[in-house]
């Protein structure tokens, strides 16, 4: 009786002893969940705080670039950038810092971003948004810049890595494509430097106002 | 005879005295003076005027004049101050004072000058507080209807950033309410320390329309 008592208890102890670490693990996923819930309402409102209550973006000193309906991917890969300094333009301030969150709040606020859709702020000039629209969807040729549609989606919507370019602020994307290899070194930013170094003054302001106004 | 001639010299007096009434500017700063001080530096509870951003002034006093602006020294001061001001004359007065070179108050507290500035420029991001700077630039200057902040006076900056956490000017230009709601008594203090000592520089304003 008592041999087989324990012939039985020791695989139940061992079973038991299993599925309670079984439990345990995912409950303190559940609660890691919670806590990156947490965290992540309270972060969402300091994003907030400079890129506009619909992260629509804000002109503030610096222009705070629109976050909403970035693609998920653009966006945490940004969130690194800061940090890894791959994506640095000597600002006054600490982007790194500022911009310093834990992986699982970057997916977290990437897709609560992703989600929203603001009217874009606009700003653009609207001249020279016409021939903007004709480099947008066609390119330059003659100065090997394709079209922006064809990576960035027809709407400017993005896809994957490359930005959404839709609604974005008028001078925020005039200085990110005048700057671009300066500000950006990562290896996924390479392929924008030739084109960035292809478009003149002029296409510049032209893309910049045309896609100002996306949708 | 004797009469005409009194009546024509108290005449005379009276029309030499209306143009200082008006102010040599053409613009009737006396009204603003009074409380904010002849050169616009500020005095007592009334802020520094001079070298504000014209819009933001402009903004200003059009809050109070609807009453949008509710802190209680504004209610008290600035409702009745601004229920006279037509819009052009609001105009004309921001623009005025805007041009005024702003002289820092000096009055914070010294030792909290270093943590106020560091927490200016990068905010606490572990605490949800932004950088200022990125708004209201390096030196605290503003940019257009962005407040210039540098050299006003330390208890008006803590006033201000804690009234909102009182629940006045809700209705304030957001997000100011929410980033002064992740500020505790220590920060305010630091933040305004270091701003009071901030001279800056009177070229900046921006004047255009």
């Amino acid at each position: 009786m008592k041999v087989i008592g324990l012939q039985l208890m020791l695989p139940a102890a061992i079973l038991a002893l299993v599925f309670s670490l079984a439990e345990g693990a995912s409950g303190r996923d559940r609660n890691r969940g919670k806590v990156v819930r947490a965290h992540s309402a309270s972060k969402i409102e300091y994003c907030m705080d400079c890129h506009g209550s619909g992260g629509q973006g804000y002109f503030g000193y610096l222009v705070m670039p629109r976050l909403a309906g970035q693609t998920p991917e653009y966006l945490e890969n940004q969130l690194r950038a800061f940090v890894e300094h791959t994506r640095d333009r000597g600002l006054f301030i600490n982007m790194a810092r500022v911009h310093g969150l834990s992986p699982e709040l970057r997916a977290s606020l990437a897709s609560q971003f992703n989600s929203f859709n603001p009217r874009p702020v606009g700003g653009g000039t609207r001249g020279a948004a016409e021939r903007g629209r004709k480099i947008f969807e066609e390119g330059i040729p003659e100065a090997n810049v394709p079209a922006c549609a064809a990576c960035h989606g027809p709407e400017g919507q993005g896809e994957g890595p490359n930005a959404r370019l839709g609604g974005q602020l008028f001078p925020y994307t005039v200085n990110t494509l005048k700057n671009w290899s300066r500000e950006r070194t990562g290896t996924s930013a390479s392929i924008m430097a030739p084109i960035a170094r292809s478009l003149s003054q002029s296409d510049i302001l032209a893309v910049a106002a045309y896609m100002s106004n996306l949708r | 005879m004797k009469l005409i001639r009194w009546k024509v010299a108290i005449l005379a007096i009276v029309c030499s005295a209306l143009p200082s009434l008006a102010g040599d500017v053409g613009v009737p700063i006396r009204n603003c003076t009074w409380c904010h001080g002849t050169s616009a530096q500020g005095y007592a509870n009334a802020p520094r005027l001079a070298g504000q951003r014209f819009r933001y002034l402009q903004n200003q006093l059009a809050r109070f004049f609807a009453h949008v602006r509710d802190n209680p020294l504004s209610q008290q001061y600035m409702w009745s101050a601004a229920e006279a001001l037509d819009p052009l004359t609001a105009h004309d007065l921001a623009v005025h004072f805007s041009l005024l070179p702003p002289l820092a108050a000096n009055d914070g507290i010294k030792e909290l000058a270093v943590v106020g500035a560091s927490l200016y420029i990068d905010g606490s991001p572990e605490n949800d507080i932004v950088s200022c700077a990125v708004c209201h630039g390096p030196n605290g200057e503003g940019i257009g209807e962005i407040p210039r902040l540098a050299g006003l006076s330390f208890a008006y900056l803590r006033r201000r950033l804690a009234e909102w956490n009182e629940g006045f000017d809700l209705a304030a230009a957001p997000p100011m309410p929410h980033i002064a709601s992740r500020l505790g008594p220590y920060e305010i203090d630091a933040l305004a320390s270091y701003l009071s000592f901030v001279q800056s520089t009177p070229n900046d304003n921006d004047i255009a329309p």
